[in-house]
């Protein structure tokens, strides 16, 4: 076996393998993420985003990556998309916006790059 | 003895979850995917499985990173459905077939394959959509067959290799039919197609692959083993891994079977949509 077929950096272009490396640099970041299936948990960081980054002991990094809901710096911290996505709900924020934002196009031309390949 | 009538494969994208609670199944969007299930429901309609084995992967609601099983079978009474965070409809409570799960899961371990079992499992939109899917109104429907859910895991690498997903079907399918009771199982593979949510490739979708995918999973799915989790990324996308829910699926059905019904869409939301409906041929 090969083991370099898990670094997740990666040859695939633009891409990052979420492995044990980003697991174990993410973790606070990504269990706060998954606290916020919870209602009263989505509530409780719109009141107070820093108090809630202390309480799950988030970097520097991840903390600003937060502060400016840029989702590329959030996988670069750690962040799995799967958890990163309860993030993104908070700030009602769906999987198209996400695309857009971290490809640089508007939302109407990625949905628009989506559509095209089913051409 | 129980029986594996077929298995049927879906993408199960939350966006899916939403369509269905707004009732867009003519919208000019939706339309093109919804079509694709109706023949499905009237042969699980005729059929009538007694138990649907879901093989579906969580997505951050069942599992953290803390504690996360590569194979997971539930063997609870009932599965509850609960929020993901995003504002998708929360549904009742879906029954469990325990009594079948154990048998399950004893034979499975018996055949080495080493899983998690749960007795508590909240189950997600990758569960969920595909039981709206195939038996609208889930879980009131009365012809909705009791479920077993089993997740495998594709939100941490390393994940399993498509080998080993097809050769986990096939114990599966085995523990199955040892079961005792005469009853009829159908067995559902859910997520993909291709599509990818992170990083600056998001919005990769690959028809070609998809479509490869599609044919040989039918004929020839020892040779889709073939292909390494890493060539999986580069070609289906990061979650394209969930096609190892199909694998597993395909695993469980007889060698032969008749493909009866299939059906292919992009986009929806981020993803390729692929449908199929296999019979096992006795």
């Amino acid at each position: 076996m090969e083991i370099t077929e898990f670094d997740s950096h990666t040859q695939i272009p633009g891409t990052t393998l979420f492995d044990g490396k980003m697991a174990m640099k993410g973790y606070a970041l990504n269990k706060m993420c998954f606290s916020f299936n919870a209602a009263e948990a989505r509530e409780e960081y719109l009141a107070d985003p820093e108090a809630y980054h202390d309480k799950f002991k988030l970097n520097e990094e991840q903390k600003q990556a937060c502060r400016d809901k840029n989702v590329l710096a959030l996988i670069a911290a750690g962040g799995n998309i799967y958890y990163l996505a309860k993030f993104a709900g908070i700030y009602k924020l769906g999987v198209q916006d996400i695309g857009a934002q971290q490809t640089g196009m508007s939302v109407e031309a990625f949905k628009e790059k989506l559509m095209r390949q089913g051409d | 003895m129980a029986k594996i009538i077929g298995g049927i494969t879906t993408s199960h994208i939350p966006a899916v979850g939403n369509a269905i609670a707004n009732e867009s199944f003519v919208d000019p969007y939706w339309k093109p995917f919804f079509d694709g299930y109706p023949p499905i429901r009237e042969w699980l309609h005729d059929q009538k499985p007694d138990i649907v084995i879901n093989i579906y992967n969580d997505h951050g609601l069942g599992f953290f990173l803390d504690q996360m099983p590569t194979f997971a079978i539930g063997a609870a009474h009932e599965y509850i459905n609960e929020d993901e965070g995003w504002g998708i409809p929360k549904l009742d409570p879906f029954p469990g077939a325990p009594e079948l799960s154990w048998h399950i899961i004893e034979g499975m371990v018996a055949d080495e394959f080493d899983i998690t079992s749960c007795q508590e499992l909240a189950v997600d939109h990758g569960f969920t959509v595909p039981m709206q899917l195939f038996w609208p109104g889930a879980p009131h429907n009365p012809e909705m067959p009791r479920a077993i859910p089993i997740s495998a895991n594709t939100v941490q690498h390393p994940i399993p290799t498509l080998k080993r997903a097809l050769n986990f079907g096939k114990a599966l399918g085995k523990a199955i039919r040892s079961y005792p009771e005469d009853i009829k199982v159908v067995v559902l593979g859910t997520g993909g197609m291709s599509h990818q949510l992170d990083g600056e490739r998001a919005g990769h979708i690959n028809r070609e692959f998809d479509e490869m995918c599609m044919e040989k999973i039918v004929t020839a799915p020892e040779e889709l083993t073939k292909i390494s989790r890493h060539e999986l990324v580069r070609q289906a996308g990061t979650q394209g891994t969930e096609f190892l829910m199909w694998m597993m699926m395909r695993g469980a059905l007889s060698e032969k079977v008749t493909p009866l019904h299939k059906n292919y869409h992009i986009p929806i939301s981020n993803t390729g949509a692929g449908t199929m409906l296999l019979e096992c041929i006795d």
